[in-house]
């Protein structure tokens, strides 16, 4: 839902980011707002993944320039785990198995840490257990994978659903979802569908990384950005995917092609 | 900062047990003859037989040459400049807790066992010792209401010589090995437990050793025995100060069951580990054995051993009577330039015993960890079992890790399964953990934490925590 007056919640002005030596990230520009569902899309390769990361804090990505604010707060200033606390979620592409970490447990603490930051009191084992058995329903997930450690033997969509459950559970107010409908069947992805659409309220934002329309036929976006060589190369609204989806990615290239060379990248 | 560097630094916690506790000490010179040997027995007014076994160890040793087998490098100890010694001053020891120097009760308040009657542990029994000697052991009254023996092992000497004579160096002979025959001639203190046939020991038995002289070397000897029926879990806990220069520990510990007896032995040892360029530091020569010699009985070592600059420790049980039972739960966590070459034996003699081995290595910054395991079927271990299962965790790239599990089966029946793994903490899982707002001190210690909770889950509740908290302790800090 679209509201010019809606706060601004995430604010990515001219993001660069490397990898090691490698640039990849080569001015980012997106502003999203509270109640608004936006989606990503490009390539394999585009940098979509690298940009959720950076916004999330991963230590392998170094921004070298542009700034990002969260409700006014510099966000790249903040460790990962304070990014979390105060609203920022990533959905990741791959969740990492956690061998001997009981989910149940993660859950929890992550749980913890979110409302502490917000000022409520921590949950004990029983009453997370109660919260946890509530949200469990919004991605349709089966208690018994609260008993197996962090992701550790779950299948691919079981993983996104255990993301999506994260989600319900943390209640960010700028939730990332990096190609969370890939390795999904057609049930699973209308359930984690459902979950997220659930979850979106006016005054939370979602962005949406994709590759495929079928997800954005299930989530309706208010913004599609196509993303190419680090950068948002077009803005548009839901029909631009539809044009996407039709006509693929080779124009993409076309325009990229037509505008003025990148700087070359630091070898 | 680098995710290992990080890691590195959070490892590398300094020590919080490294303060001496000045108070009068009295020590007998540097070295070690037929003559301190003697005088140790004499100060401590010990009954022929035991100046006897002390002297034929001391003989058998001078025989003997220090092992070289393990995955351990160290300068050569000069046995000559030891003290074989060291006790503080106090006269005998006290009837009443309120005798004892407070300083000493001071210590063990710091290093979290009070003694005191208001402050001690409501379940657990405890055997202070501090240098060479017993200077507390709480609850006696209660146990012995139960028949339970639980006193140093000095007084079990004078009080119960013949038990000491009955079992002393039966399950550990003293030319077991260099080690073993060093702590028999020159043994200076450490815990007695007697459990008499059929009584289920009514609370828990600890032993706390504090190691305080710079100079001294820490010789324990601890004997258990659980008679017909019996049972007893029993847990030990060691800390040192820090000094630079390194102590030589070399304890002996010996277990035994008869028929249906059980005991449980935890460790959780946090002796000085030395500094990051591994100055200073434990070094930990310690022989511990276990004997089931009744049907049915069952012994099981659990240990957590994050201390010692050098660790060189096999726990092992020797399962004579049939279908008796040895377990062997183990977590070794090594950092810096600590070396740890641990692992366990499984003797199984009768038939249709059963073992277990689940052992937990964890090495970081420049320390070398080693598992070293035997697995033994002799011909009559007719429809034996073992399993085991060795994991390592390494943290950081310049750790290193080996496993050596030997199999020796004269059984071709015997069923012996072996499940080893390698793994590293990365930072994707480490960042998976702070993207949901998990500090990164707490992620580290979720990751070790699990990893090594089928151990945990071996030690008696009151210690579980313990033990977590202790890991903790060693992951803690500042991350930069
Ligand atoms: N950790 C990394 N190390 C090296 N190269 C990386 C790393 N992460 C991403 N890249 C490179 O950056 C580019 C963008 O990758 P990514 O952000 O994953 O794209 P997308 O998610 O759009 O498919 C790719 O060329 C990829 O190989
Ligand atoms: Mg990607």
């Amino acid at each position: 839902m679209i509201r010019p007056d809606a706060p601004v919640l995430l604010e990515i002005k001219d993001l660069h980011a490397r990898v090691e030596d490698k640039a990849i990230l080569k001015g980012v520009n997106l502003t999203v707002r509270a109640g608004e569902i936006h989606a990503v899309m490009g390539r394999n390769g585009s940098g979509k993944s690298t940009l959720s990361k950076v916004l999330a804090g991963h230590p392998a990505y170094t921004v070298t320039a542009g700034a990002v604010s969260y409700r006014g707060q510099d966000l790249l200033a903040l460790d990962p785990e304070l990014r979390a606390r105060i609203g920022v979620f990533l959905g990741f592409q791959y969740p990492v198995e956690i061998p001997g970490v009981s989910n149940l447990e993660f859950l929890r603490v992550a749980t913890n840490a979110r409302r502490a930051e917000q000022g409520g009191e921590e949950l004990d084992t029983f009453a997370f257990e109660d919260l946890v058995r509530e949200r469990l329903n919004v991605v349709q997930m089966d208690p018994a994978f609260l008993d197996r450690s962090v992701n550790e033997g779950f299948s691919g969509g079981e993983k996104k659903r255990n993301e999506i459950l994260q989600m319900a559970l943390l209640e960010p107010l700028v939730a990332i979802l990096d190609e969370t409908d890939s390795g999904l069947d057609i049930d699973a992805l209308r359930i984690v569908a459902g979950g997220v659409n659930q979850l979106a309220n006016a005054d939370n934002a979602t962005v949406l990384i994709t590759h495929y329309q079928r997800l954005l036929d299930a989530i309706t976006p208010d913004y599609v950005h196509v993303m190419a060589a680090g950068r948002i190369l077009r803005t548009g609204g839901k029909e631009l995917a539809l044009e996407l989806e039709e006509r693929g990615y080779d124009w993409v290239d076309q325009e990229l092609a037509a505008q003025a060379p990148v700087p070359l990248e630091v070898a | 900062m680098s995710t290992a560097q990080a890691v590195g630094d959070l490892v590398s916690q300094p020590y919080k047990y490294g303060f001496v506790t000045d108070i009068e000490t009295e020590k007998i010179a540097k070295g070690l003859s037929e003559d301190v040997v003697r005088l140790i027995s004499s100060k401590k007014q010990e009954p022929a037989f035991l100046l006897e076994f002390r002297l034929r160890a001391y003989r058998q040793w001078l025989q003997m040459q220090e092992p070289d087998w393990a995955t351990l490098g160290y300068p050569p100890i000069d046995y000559q400049d030891i003290i074989y010694y060291a006790a503080p001053k106090q006269q005998d020891k006290k009837a009443s807790l309120d005798e004892v120097d407070p300083k000493l009760l001071e210590t063990f308040d710091k290093l979290g066992i009070p003694l005191s009657e208001q402050k001690r542990l409501s379940n657990v029994a405890v055997d202070a010792v501090f240098d060479s000697v017993s200077i507390a052991t709480t609850y006696k009254e209660k146990l012995a209401e139960h028949g339970v023996i639980f006193c140093s092992i000095s007084e079990a000497v004078k009080e119960h010589p013949e038990l000491i004579q009955r079992y002393l160096g039966t399950v550990v002979p003293i030319n077991d090995n260099y080690f073993a025959a060093l702590n028999s001639a020159v043994f200076s203190d450490g815990s007695f437990v007697f459990i008499p046939k059929g009584v289920e020991c009514p609370m828990e038995l600890s032993t706390y050793f504090r190691i305080n002289s710079g100079d001294t070397g820490q010789f324990e000897r601890t004997l258990i025995v659980a008679e017909e029926g019996a049972s007893v879990s029993y847990l030990e806990g060691c800390t040192a100060p820090m000094f630079d220069t390194n102590q030589l520990h070399a304890a002996v510990v010996e277990l035994v069951t008869l028929d249906d007896a059980s005991i449980k032995y935890s460790t959780v040892q946090n002796w000085y580990a030395g500094d990051e360029n591994g100055v200073g530091g434990i070094y930990n020569f310690v022989t511990k054995r276990g004997q089931c010699r009744g049907d049915r009985s069952k012994i099981s070592w659990t240990q957590v051993e994050t201390g010692s600059a050098i660790t060189w420790k096999y726990p092992s049980c020797v399962l004579q009577g049939a279908e008796s039972v040895g377990e062997f739960y183990s977590v070794a966590l090594t950092n810096h330039r600590q070396q740890a070459d641990t692992g366990t034996k499984m003797i199984h003699v009768g038939p249709r015993t059963r073992s277990t081995i689940v052992s937990k290595g964890i090495s970081a910054g420049r320390s070398a960890n080693s598992y070293r395991g035997l697995v033994q079927i002799g011909p009559k271990a007719v429809g034996a079992k073992n399993y085991s299962q060795c994991d390592s965790m390494l943290i950081g790239d310049q750790a290193a890790a080996n496993t050596y599990p030997y199999i020796r089966s004269q059984q071709p029946q015997a069923a012996v399964e072996h499940e080893a793994s390698t793994c590293r903490i990365s930072e994707d899982q480490l960042f998976y953990l702070q993207s949901r707002g998990i500090g990164f001190e707490e992620a580290v210690s979720m990751m070790v934490s699990g990893f090594c909770r089928d151990v945990f889950n071996q030690l008696p509740m009151e210690f579980a925590a313990e033990a977590d908290k202790l890991l903790a302790l060693k992951l803690e800090g500042s991350v930069g």
